[in-house]
Formats: C-alpha cells, sequence, structure tokens
C-alpha cells in the first residue's frame, strides 16, 4: 500500500488545521452558511436531512487493517456506531456534529487518510477495481496509477473549480469490476498485440439524469504519457464544459454534443502542448509509487485445496471467494448486505472484525467495493475456514455476492436531502421476498441496483435491474429498469413501464424473475435473457 | 398550518421553530402563519440555525405533522433505523410518517 511522505502528511495536517478555523470562524459567525458551504464541501462535510454528514476517502478502495481500526474507531466516538460504505467507494457518517468534525479529520490524518476531494467540482477520489494486484484475469494492477492520478489531481490548481465534479476510475483486467466506462474518465489497462502493456481510454461516461457510456478517445496510450494526456482531456472539458446549465455541465454532455471524434481531436491538439512541459513523471518517480504496491509476501508452499466438508462453508466459499492470481491464496469478498441489513452499513464493531481479519489472516489489506462490500484481497486458502467462522459470529457471512439480494442502495430519502424517496426499506423487502437461498442461487447472477434520487448515486441504470424513486405528488413512487450493466458488457437500463409503490414494485420483480425463469437458456443469465428475448415478455407479465 | 423547520447550526440536529426558541421536537412546533420567513431569516442571522425554511403541516391532536415525506421523516429520523430517531420510544412514529 502507498505510505504518505513527509509532503502527502504536511498537505493534509495543514488542510485540518484549515478547516478547522473556518469551522471556528463559521460558529463565531464570522463566516455565513454561504461562505463556509463550499469549503465545508471541499472537506467531505455535507448537511443532509438529519445531521451534517461526513464522507471519508477511501483511494482507490485500498486501506489497511490500521485505517479500518480508524473507521470504526469514528463511527463509535463521533457517530451513532456505524458508517455507510458507498458506491464511489468511500464511507459516509450520517450524525456528525460540527464543532467535532476538524477532530475527526485530524484523527483520520493520524491514519494517513482524509475527506478530500470527497465532494465539490473537482477531480473526485479515483476509483478502481477491488480486485486489484490479486485478481487471477489482471494484467497489471491499476493502483500505482490510480496513486499518480491521486497526487496529481490533489488540489490541483486549475482542475479545483470545474464545471462539474469530475470523475475517475482506473481497471487492469478485461473484467470490469469498477463499472469503468460510466465515468467521466475511464482507464484500462491492457496488453496489445505487440505484448506492451499501455491503456485505452475512455471518456464522457457517468450516470446521473442523463447517463452515458463513455466511447474510446484513444485506443491506446502509452502508460508513461498518462498525466499529460489526461491533463489535455481535462483542460478541453474545462474550457468547454458548460457552466451555465448544472444539468449540462458534466463532460459526457460535452463530448455528446460535440462527439467523440471532435472531443479526441481537441484533446489530441492539446495534448500536442502539454506533453512538451514535463509533466509526466520521471520513471524512477513512478517506480517508487509502484515499489508501494509490490505484492505481499506470499508464503510458499500454502495449500491450494479448501476442506469444505461444512456445507455452510461450502456454500460462502462457493459464492463469495473469489480466484486469486497465487496459487494458495484466495480472493474474499465479504457481504454487508446480510438479510434485513441496510446495503453498505456496518457497526463499529463488524469494522472492527474485518480489520482484525485483514490483519491477522490478509496481508492486512482490505478493499472497498463499489457494491457496497468489503474484500480481503490477499487470503490464504488455508485460512479460509476460520475467516468464515469470525465473519458468521459478526453477522458478516451472508453468501449472497452477486445475487438478488446483493443490492446496491444509495441513502435515499432516509438521509439524503437530494433524494425523492426510499432506498433503503424497498432494498430491504426485494430481498425479504426474495429470501430464501436455493432461490437466489437458481436466479444466478441479478445486479440489482437502487437510487432514491435522480442524481442515480445506486446506479440503478446500471442495474440488471434497476429502480430509481421518485417523488409523485409527494407520494413515493419507483420506476423499474431492466437491462443495464456496468461490467465489460456495459448497457445502460431501459425502463419498463409506469412506476409502481413500493410493494408494486416488489411484485413485478417477481413476475419479471419468473419471466426469465421461464425463458431461460442453459447458462444464461438474467441479463442475457433480457437482452435476448427483449422487453417485451416482461412487460407483459408485469402490465398484461 | 405553517412550521418553520432548519438545522441547528453546530450539531446539525433537525429543529423545529417552537415560538420563543427552537425544538428538536416537531410535537412542540407551532404554526408560523405568515411570519415564517421573517423568523427564519432573522434566526439565521442570529446563528440559532441553519438553512430554515417554511413548510405546510397540518395539525393533529398528537400535534403538527408535517405535509410532505422528506419533512415527516426528518422530524422522526430514518425509518430504516428506528432507534436513531427522535423519539425511539414512540410505539406510534411509524404510523404517520410513512
Amino acid at each position: 500500500m502507498y505510505r504518505y511522505d513527509e509532503y502527502d502528511q504536511a498537505a493534509v495536517d495543514a488542510r485540518v488545521e484549515e478547516f478547522r478555523d473556518q469551522v471556528n470562524r463559521r460558529i463565531s459567525g464570522a463566516m455565513s452558511e454561504d461562505q463556509f458551504k463550499p469549503l465545508r464541501l471541499m472537506n467531505g462535510l455535507y448537511l443532509q436531512l438529519h445531521a451534517y454528514m461526513l464522507r471519508v476517502a477511501v483511494p482507490y478502495g485500498t486501506l489497511d487493517g490500521r485505517q479500518m481500526h480508524m473507521l470504526a474507531h469514528i463511527a463509535r466516538k463521533y457517530d451513532k456506531g456505524y458508517g455507510h460504505f458507498t458506491t464511489r467507494q468511500n464511507i459516509q457518517y450520517n450524525w456528525i456534529k460540527l464543532d467535532q468534525a476538524a477532530d475527526i479529520l485530524a484523527e483520520l490524518a493520524t491514519v494517513e487518510m482524509h475527506a478530500i476531494q470527497t465532494s465539490g467540482n473537482c477531480i473526485r477520489n479515483i476509483s478502481s477495481d477491488q480486485f486489484a494486484g490479486a485478481a487471477a484475469d489482471e494484467v497489471e494492477d491499476p493502483r500505482p496509477w490510480a496513486e499518480l492520478l491521486r497526487q496529481w489531481s490533489t488540489f490541483h490548481p486549475e482542475f479545483s473549480y470545474l464545471p462539474r465534479k469530475f470523475k475517475i476510475a482506473v481497471i487492469g483486467a478485461d473484467q470490469d469490476r469498477a463499472a469503468m466506462r460510466l465515468h467521466d474518465i475511464g482507464l484500462q489497462l491492457y496488453r496489445n498485440d505487440a505484448g506492451e502493456v499501455g491503456f485505452r481510454l475512455f471518456a464522457g461516461g457517468g450516470m446521473g439524469r442523463t447517463p452515458m457510456i463513455a466511447p474510446v478517445i484513444r485506443d491506446w496510450l502509452p502508460k508513461q504519457d498518462l498525466l499529460s494526456y489526461v491533463e489535455a482531456c481535462l483542460r478541453v472539458y474545462n474550457r468547454h464544459g458548460r457552466r451555465d446549465n448544472i444539468y449540462k455541465a458534466r463532460i459526457k454532455i460535452l463530448v455528446h454534443e460535440i462527439g467523440a471524434a471532435e472531443y479526441a481531436r481537441q484533446v489530441e491538439e492539446e495534448w500536442a502542448h502539454v506533453k512538451t512541459l514535463g509533466l509526466d513523471p520521471p520513471a524512477a518517480e513512478f517506480e517508487r509509487i509502484a515499489a508501494f504496491f509490490a505484492p505481499p509476501a506470499y508464503e510458499a508452499g500454502v495449500p491450494d485445496t479448501v476442506d469444505l466438508s461444512d456445507p455452510d462453508f461450502r456454500l460462502w466459499v462457493d459464492q463469495n471467494v473469489s480466484a486469486h492470481k497465487q496459487p494458495g491464496y484466495a480472493v474474499v469478498t465479504i457481504s454487508l448486505k446480510p438479510r434485513e441489513g441496510i446495503p453498505g452499513d456496518a457497526s463499529a464493531d463488524q469494522i472492527d472484525v474485518m480489520a482484525d481479519l485483514a490483519e491477522r489472516y490478509a496481508h492486512n489489506e482490505l478493499r472497498v467495493t463499489h457494491a457496497q462490500n468489503i474484500v480481503l484481497p490477499h487470503t490464504p486458502k488455508r485460512d479460509l475456514y476460520a475467516i468464515w467462522q469470525a465473519l458468521d459470529a459478526a453477522g458478516l457471512a451472508t453468501p449472497n455476492l452477486d445475487l438478488i439480494s446483493d443490492i446496491i442502495a444509495c441513502p435515499g430519502l432516509d438521509y439524503c436531502a437530494l433524494a425523492n424517496a426510499r432506498s433503503i426499506p424497498l432494498a430491504q423487502k426485494i430481498a425479504g421476498r426474495f429470501a430464501d437461498l436455493d432461490r437466489q442461487r437458481d436466479l444466478g447472477e441479478i445486479k440489482l441496483k437502487i437510487s432514491g434520487g435522480i442524481n442515480a448515486c445506486g446506479h440503478h441504470h446500471a442495474g440488471h435491474i434497476g429502480i430509481l424513486g421518485v417523488d409523485r405528488k409527494g407520494e413515493e413512487n419507483y420506476q423499474l429498469l431492466f437491462g443495464g450493466s456496468g461490467a465489460e458488457d456495459a448497457s445502460l437500463a431501459k425502463i419498463v413501464g409506469p412506476g409502481f409503490s413500493e410493494d408494486g414494485v416488489v411484485d413485478a420483480i417477481e413476475k419479471a424473475t419468473d419471466v426469465y425463469l421461464a425463458n431461460r437458456t442453459e447458462g444464461e443469465r438474467f441479463l442475457d435473457t433480457y437482452r435476448r428475448v427483449g422487453m417485451a415478455p416482461f412487460k407483459e407479465a408485469i402490465y398484461g | 398550518m405553517k412550521l418553520v423547520t432548519g438545522n441547528d447550526l453546530e450539531t446539525g440536529d433537525v429543529i423545529w421553530w417552537a415560538g420563543d426558541g427552537w425544538s428538536r421536537h416537531v410535537a412542540q412546533a407551532v404554526d408560523a402563519g405568515s411570519a415564517g420567513e421573517s423568523i427564519g431569516a432573522k434566526e439565521e442571522a442570529a446563528r440559532r440555525v441553519n438553512g430554515p425554511y417554511v413548510i405546510d403541516a397540518t395539525l393533529t391532536a398528537d400535534g403538527p405533522r408535517p405535509a410532505h415525506i422528506k419533512d415527516r421523516i426528518r422530524a422522526a429520523g430514518p425509518t430504516c433505523r428506528p432507534d436513531l430517531g427522535i423519539k425511539p420510544a414512540d410505539a406510534n412514529r411509524g404510523d404517520w410518517v410513512i
């Protein structure tokens, strides 16, 4: 993992004290809310329905046990004993007091964490593949590049007041576990026919009220040119992105309106200038960063087999454990979607348990996934049973990864000032309707994603089944969508028809799964069947 | 009836104009009539509230009930965590929020 150098630490510490002064000035009356709001947002502090909310950055979703313990400590000392892991691989605390916010940031800084770039019209926290550095299908670990982008983008003066927020994802495998093409810029490391590894760059993706899948802007970018090229991409956006209309200000609108080819042409033209400025780091500096992401000291001779005689353990391994590139090791995904639970929520005690397990068994590393789960990326297969037992005791061993109850849900109207309808109770009802695990496993992979508002924080556009909560004359109403995907087969979900009440949408989903079961062919997922047979039979079953 | 609500500047708590100050309990909210905007502006200037706004509500035998679901949730706390609400002991809270 990357460790702060003296510059990183000094920058974060200085930011904490600057914010402490700003908070004091706000409380004393020296600053109005209008003056203070952009400053608190630059430090991840929002005002939500019930209290201030602090969003803490987890760069590219990677953290260690010490940092995870700190997240538990913050939840226990400053919040109400829990945190909410988000679709941006971050964590949010929902019950923060303004006069304690700087103290929290100071405590986070002691473990090299902060809340910078979690709000505002800047380059947001870089996201990545939660299996980075571990996945069996990986070409190269994307995290050193994500870290380079983090350092480049932090406090970047030219890009601190962009037309709108800007999200970048970096992946290093053909399988997209990061919804990369639904970002403002998506970067994929891949190997070309000559055996070299470079980037394919996508730009202009996003969700929100106008979802777009990012087109390819440059099919091959030498790795060493990454920063200068991305700088050129941002410059063209910063120059032409619309500042007159917040709903048309994202780069996706610019790329869509002028076309990918014209945007690419302008980027190339800008890049011809930018790359002469010496922005790209020397190889030695990149190697210094990359050294932090060296593989852990894998034990030699760890058995590659697992005793699966315990049926419950076998089920969990089958559903939640993935292949690792190192023989004898596995990738564990801890579901934060227990039955009747709140997607993405974890208590302070549960966060401590996960930190302990990482420290004791899994090379002291954890990841936050955009699907609101936690990963132990480097786990000896030998220890899987002990880990499962500890998780089970903590209510963290739900074997439902990628099943219909592994639901992404934003906080919705229970917490969010921008939401129009509640997401969490609906997620609980759906999970309850499909509680039978055999039934869930028979249905197979179904990515169900719920947003309580048009901002699409719950990624409903990318759900095999998506749900958008809307306000219809003061009543909660839910639009149902089918056919989205945030994976390598990226697609945008389509609205099925008129909206439903909360109970109505649960019934509609059940009818849709019946259509799937009646029509699927061997090996087809729900999404595959939908793509093959189209919307009509689903619509007929739901509305007919 | 019209209620004035906002958040406490320092704690962020949801608060309601109670006539002579602010209360965390919607049951103590009073009808601000046509004075809601001016009450909010004056109280915000005094830093006793953050982001005040006026809402419609209905007066019931059990007290004021905000008209919109968002404000009912603000009044009672997240429906998914009744243990964290402002009145966790109120067994009837779910009856009027949703």
